[in-house]
């Protein structure tokens, strides 16, 4: 099945960009994700027919992409894939919202227009947002920085199991759905009987492998508790990243940068 | 079904955070004090499982679409409510890190709508309870697995089927309640629950025959699998009162985020009151309160269209048309400041190159 | 003084469906020594192996690693002495980075700070893979994988090695990397295989199981040799001993 192992790829692609090298690499995880979602609360913390206010934001993804030397066009690729569900619902807005909110010659925008293009800048920003998070962090530093968070322990071995435990099992999982689509010619056998066998029989292997792995943590001694981890303190860098963030952050969702630059800009005019 | 960042204004996206985050330290507790330690690993595959699970797809008879495994009741069955729980919540943080199914501030309502509702709301009250029958009144009695005590087949179908509809009914109004509270889109609140019930009561029935069929394979291959999970009656008394905070929770917000649409904007406003300078370029533009907005909505939604359209004034707080004198430092802002960002995107990204070139 | 350090006494093994799996298996295995256990599948080597460590207790009969015998109180000293290395290292990498898999044992061993950094960088530097402590367990290539695998059980300063199908799923320059590997470690080996070319390399001395019970037992080339009660056991001898069909016998 094509779309398994493309998401395998893409998985192990996002990955693989988290064992870059750069400055933001290197920063502390916990940096990260407090910044990260200070920068989502403050997009979705806008009023609905905001745009002009939004855009300042992109600001932040740009910079760390060109930092981080993330590859852009994979990024935006990805952005672009994804939220099908807000864009539908936000495709409702212009429908249903009629209101007149801005007139510029001709062009008569309503606020439906207005929400619905509001919807996608979120929706860019927020999701981009978090695939850089994921490029410049990796999955397990993520989990390490939340734990020491306060997520709790067990949450955050789980985690760190799954992790560990998908790419095996995708590539499982994918072997066995192209088992059966090299043998299903049409639509024919490809319902839910054989699906049903397919997950099930997938489901046992599971099961067992759980128990082998429970068989070689107990060969090495495993008690129950696993070993905690080693505590690192955050650095100046960190410290700094973080308050030069959440402070331009603040600063751009109080303040209307595009206004005054289109009111420097319009006032230059003669 | 998966709700989405851009849809959520921070008060509900905050909650449906805290409410999570509530749930899985309870959970982590719980499973803590089972102390099997087997559980850890049995866990992170299955979880694994349901991830590659999703992506595997069978097609529908007649319908020419295709569907897949949730997994929530499947994994509810088989692990008991905390345990699958903790799963399900772990798949869905991968998948909002890696694929962005959500976002970040969503993962609190996606946690809470795949997997609170089913491992511990329908699974405990529902499953439990269709599929023992007779003796659901003795909770005690359920703690302890009855030996040879399985459903009979019919009876089990049934539970497993009613429970996953209810399961994706409760999960899809909780997604439409959320997308409401939020107010970010203007979709009516009964029109988008028309819309979203009758999609998920098929997605629920798909849900619940995938679900059968596989717990009937492994009561066949291995039926001791089936008869592991914890009984969780102890979380019922507990999840009474997570609900109860949940309900509070639910309340505080709603009045807060009443109180704030009164002001320009939730933030500005208590940021004003805080600092005393208000600092709103963009309050001028309509914000409207948003449960006032679903009530009125809902009210006179048949006509809608038709009434908002007329000449009407526009209703609270929004603010007079912006004439086109006021609208252009909006718009060229909009284009210049995206201009620059690009323009300093690029530079940085030339100035890395720079950087790491001379020694080539 | 050959002080036997592992003695598998008339070992029965009956699971709980009433299979039979072991009936009767006598081994003594002494200090430094290398042993392949072959079979047919279904013969019992992994139901044999599963008591080298004591995840499965004996129906009746003993094994006695040293002077312990494996109970369910002595589990833990038995396990630092008996290193267990899996079918499939997937199941044993469970870990997010290959440093942290190799610690895992000597954590849980009460190793912490600069002792437990020196003896993970040891236990890899052993089996050629110091490069790739901080890659996830995912990124190896399945030779890699072998190679880790075997690390995180050296870790834990073993007397004994036991390898389930050690060989499996490897290149052809990744087993001979693995078998070159193999000879040069001083722990007593326990090892079972179908890659009776491996065996042949490895282990001086062979087990063969058929239904479970002991058939043979002796020098491996002996063994080899035997014709008949390689038929007779479903097993076949490794091709390096078989004349070249090409350049004739």
């Amino acid at each position: 099945m094509a779309s398994i192992s493309a998401a395998l790829l893409d998985l192990k692609r996002l990955d693989q960009l988290a064992s870059g090298t750069t400055f933001l690499h290197r920063l502390d995880a916990r940096a990260k994700v407090l910044a990260t979602l200070v920068f989502i609360v403050c997009v979705v913390s806008f009023d609905r027919y905001q745009i002009s206010p939004l855009i300042p934001f992109l600001i932040f993804p740009a910079f760390l992409i060109a930092v981080g030397e993330l590859p852009t066009r994979y990024l935006l690729g990805k952005v672009a894939l994804v939220a099908p569900f807000a864009i539908a619902v936000g495709i409702c807005n212009p429908y249903f919202d009629r209101q007149l909110l801005l007139q510029l010659g001709a062009l008569r925008v309503t606020g439906g227009w207005l929400s619905f293009a509001s919807i996608v800048l979120r929706t860019g920003l927020t999701v981009g947002a978090v695939f850089t998070l994921t490029a410049l962090t990796g999955f397990p530093a993520i989990c390490r920085a939340l734990q020491r968070l306060g997520m709790p322990r067990p949450f955050a071995l789980q985690l760190m199991f799954l992790y560990r435990y998908l790419f095996v099992l995708a590539e499982e999982g994918g072997r066995a759905a192209k088992a059966r689509e090299l043998r299903c010619f049409g639509r024919k056998g490809s319902g839910l009987k054989s699906y049903a066998s397919l997950l099930g029989h997938l489901l046992l292997r599971t099961w067992q492998r759980a128990e082998r792995m429970h068989m070689s943590m107990l060969a090495r001694g495993f008690s129950g508790t696993f070993p905690e981890q080693v505590k690192a303190r955050l650095r100046f860098a960190d410290v700094a990243f973080l308050s030069i963030w959440v402070f331009l952050c603040i600063a751009l969702r109080l303040s209307n940068v595009t206004h005054s630059v289109g009111a420097l800009f319009t006032g230059l005019l003669p | 079904m998966h709700m989405a960042d851009a849809l959520l204004s921070p008060a509900v996206g905050g909650i449906m955070w805290a409410v999570s985050a509530g749930t899985i330290a309870l959970g982590s507790a719980q499973l803590r004090r089972e102390q099997d330690d087997r559980q850890a690993s049995l866990m992170g595959v299955l979880g694994a499982f349901l991830f590659a699970a999703q992506m595997i797809n069978f097609s529908i008879p007649g319908t020419g679409s295709s569907g897949h495994l949730g997994g929530g009741l499947l994994l509810a069955v088989l692990l008991g409510p905390s345990a699958s729980f903790l799963t399900i919540a772990s798949v869905l943080v991968v998948q909002a890190l890696f694929f962005a199914d959500g976002g970040l501030l969503a993962l609190g309502c996606n946690i809470f709508n795949l997997g609170v509702i089913p491992s511990f709301l329908v699974y405990p009250f529902l499953y439990r309870v269709l599929s023992k029958g007779g003796i659901s009144k003795g909770d005690r009695h359920l703690a302890e697995p009855v030996p040879g005590g399985a459903p009979g087949k019919w009876r089990e179908t049934a539970a497993v089927m009613i429970s996953a509809l209810v399961a994706m009914q409760l999960g899809s109004l909780a997604v439409v309640l959320e997308t409401g509270l939020s107010g970010i889109s203007s979709l009516p609140l009964e029109r988008f629950l028309l819309l979203m019930q009758p999609i998920h009561l098929a997605i629920g029935a798909v849900e619940g025959a995938v679900t059968v069929a596989i717990l009937s394979f492994v009561r066949k291959a291995r039926p001791e699998l089936l008869r592991r999970a914890p009984a969780g009656n102890a979380w019922r008394s507990r999840f009474a009162v997570l609900l109860a905070f949940l309900v509070i929770a639910l309340v505080t917000g709603g009045f807060l985020s009443q109180l704030a649409s009164k002001n320009p904007d939730g933030l500005e406003w208590s940021l004003s009151k805080a600092g005393g300078k208000v600092a709103a370029p963009g309050a001028g533009e309509g914000v409207h309160g948003l449960l006032a907005q679903l009530q009125e909505k809902s009210a006179w939604f048949p006509d809608y269209a038709v009434k908002r359209a007329a000449p009407r004034p526009l209703p609270r707080g929004a603010g007079a048309l912006p004439d086109a004198a006021s609208a252009v430092p909006g718009v060229v802002g909009t284009i210049l400041t995206l201009a620059l960002v690009c323009v300093a995107g690029a530079l940085l990204k030339k100035g890395k190159e720079r950087v790491e070139t001379p020694d080539a | 003084m050959s002080h036997h350090i592992l003695e598998i006494d008339r070992l029965r093994h009956v699971y709980p469906d009433g299979t039979e799996a072991l009936r009767e298996v006598s081994i003594r295995i002494v200090h430094g020594e290398s042993v392949a256990v072959i079979g047919a599948n279904g013969a019992g080597k992994s139901t044999l192996l599963a008591h080298l460590n004591g995840h499965l207790l004996p129906t009746s009969g003993t094994v006695r690693v040293g002077h312990l015998p494996v109970g369910r109180d002595t589990l833990a000293e038995i396990r630092r002495t008996v290193g267990m290395v899996f079918h499939d290292p997937d199941d044993q990498l469970f870990m997010p980075t290959v440093y942290e898999d190799v610690a895992f044992g000597p954590m849980n061993l009460g190793l912490s700070g600069e002792d437990l950094e020196r003896c993970v960088k040891d236990a890899l530097r052993q089996v050629d893979a110091l490069h790739l402590a901080g890659k996830p367990p995912y990124h190896l290539s399945a030779g890699e994988k072998r190679r880790v695998a075997i690390a995180t059980v050296l870790s834990m300063s073993p007397d004994i090695l036991v390898m389930d199908e050690p060989g499996n799923g490897l290149d052809p320059y990744a087993r001979r990397q693995l078998i070159n590997l193999l000879k040069d470690f001083k722990h007593s080996k326990i090892v079972t295989s179908h890659d009776l070319d491996l065996v042949l390399d490895l282990c001086e001395r062979t087990v063969v199981l058929s239904g479970g019970e002991v058939r043979a037992d002796g020098p491996t080339r002996e063994i080899f040799q035997d014709e008949a009660l390689l038929k007779e056991c479903r097993l076949e001898k490794p091709l390096s001993m078989q004349g070249c069909p090409i350049c004739g016998p």
